[in-house]
């Protein structure tokens, strides 16, 4: 069984259209990805609730 | 697998969409106008964003504004055909299914709208997708054939990204963004009237109530220098806000008289005249008016970022 590359207009549209769809999602990652680490950064540390309690992480009234 | 059972659903259509046909649905000319006055919205407003933030925000709104010019294509297919301007858009063209541009229409509106209300807040997500609403369904699907008055009520769906992008920004209205809706608002009208009257038969063809066909190019021309002098009135009042001062109030005196004259010299003319020039005084103010709205929102930008004091503010 051999697999001959065919090459006509019809492909070379679809293959702009495969690449067009294709950076566009991998464009949507990068900004998920950045949209991420900023709103995990502004909502602050999190980590003195987590599942083990780290008491340096808790601020000083509310651990008394 | 052969490489025949991938063209499903294309075996009897000649053409093969390419990904520009797509992003040509989305109206490109009207999103760049869209993404600038969003842009002055949002760098107008006295808050700030991460920039990641502020981009993905202007890009969302930038999508939706797409998304609704899909949708209205989608449902414009039929006129758009008959018209000269817009024969060659995707879809009378050939090149894109109906069904097609719905799917995108939707599928970026839904999009657009849910990604903004996680990037910003609720209350800048619920007005793109009011503008979206307003631009496909109460615009497209109902003013634009029933009204002579589709261009005055529907010009405010191009009106809303500059508020979009303050309360994105703020989280809140105020009277700032009400000012630049209106300023797009008022000069709607006018540009697309002077449109209506060098395009012809476009809307006589496609059976578009615009005032043209309605009421006549007399009517037009007046109504046009009617407008005209409202929007001078509000654009000028403007310089006084709180978005304005001393930089603005001079690009606006120059801006607003150019086009006043060429208002006063539309409203002048009659058809012989326009005929005897190709329109040359239509098609000026037409495309003056592109500069106008730019020159305008590029003041309200300046005098954001001017020092106040100087020429930044009063």
């Amino acid at each position: 069984m051999s697999f001959e590359k065919v090459t006509s207009d019809v492909h070379e549209k679809r293959f702009s259209r495969n690449m067009g769809v294709g950076l566009c999602l991998a464009a949507f990652i990068v900004l998920m990805f950045g949209l991420s680490a900023v709103k995990i950064r502004q909502a602050g540390a999190t980590e003195g609730f987590d599942h083990v309690a780290r008491p340096a992480l808790i601020p000083a009234e509310e651990s008394q | 697998m052969t490489d025949a059972s991938l063209n499903i659903g294309r075996e009897d259509g000649p053409y093969e969409p390419k990904f520009g046909d797509f992003f040509a649905l989305l109206k490109p000319r009207v999103m760049s106008l869209v993404i600038f006055t969003a842009l002055v919205g949002m760098l107008a407003a006295p808050a700030t964003l991460h920039w990641i933030e502020a981009f993905a925000a202007l890009l969302f709104i930038a999508i939706g504004a797409g998304a609704s010019g899909a949708l209205n294509m989608w449902w414009d297919a039929d006129i758009d055909a008959v018209m000269r301007r817009t024969a060659k858009r995707p879809i009378p063209s050939g090149r894109i299914t109906g069904n097609e541009a719905l799917g995108v229409g939707l599928g970026l509106s839904f999009l657009s709208v849910m990604m903004l209300w996680l990037t910003t807040n609720w209350m800048a997500a619920a007005l793109l997708a009011f503008t979206i609403f307003f631009y496909a369904v109460v615009y497209s699907m109902w003013l634009k054939r029933s009204t002579p008055q589709n261009i005055v009520i529907g010009g405010a769906a191009g009106a809303f990204p500059p508020m979009i992008g303050w309360v994105a920004m703020t989280g809140s209205m105020s009277i700032e963004a009400v000012l630049m809706f209106a300023l797009i608002f008022m000069w709607t009208p006018p540009h697309f009237w002077a449109l209506a009257l060098f395009m012809r038969s476009d809307y006589d063809d496609a059976g578009v109530p615009m005032l043209t066909v309605t009421h006549g190019r007399r009517s037009t021309r007046v109504h046009i220098l009617v407008y005209t002098v409202l929007l001078v009135a509000l654009a000028v009042a403007a310089a006084f806000t709180s978005m304005g001062g001393p930089f603005y109030l001079a690009v606006a005196l120059i801006a607003n008289a150019i086009f006043l004259r060429d208002a006063f010299r539309i409203w002048r003319r009659n058809e012989d005249d326009a005929e005897a020039d190709d329109f040359k005084v239509e098609k000026g103010f037409f495309k003056f008016s592109l500069l106008y709205l730019f020159l305008h929102f590029g003041a309200i930008w300046v005098e954001a970022v001017l020092p106040q004091g100087a020429w930044g503010g009063w």
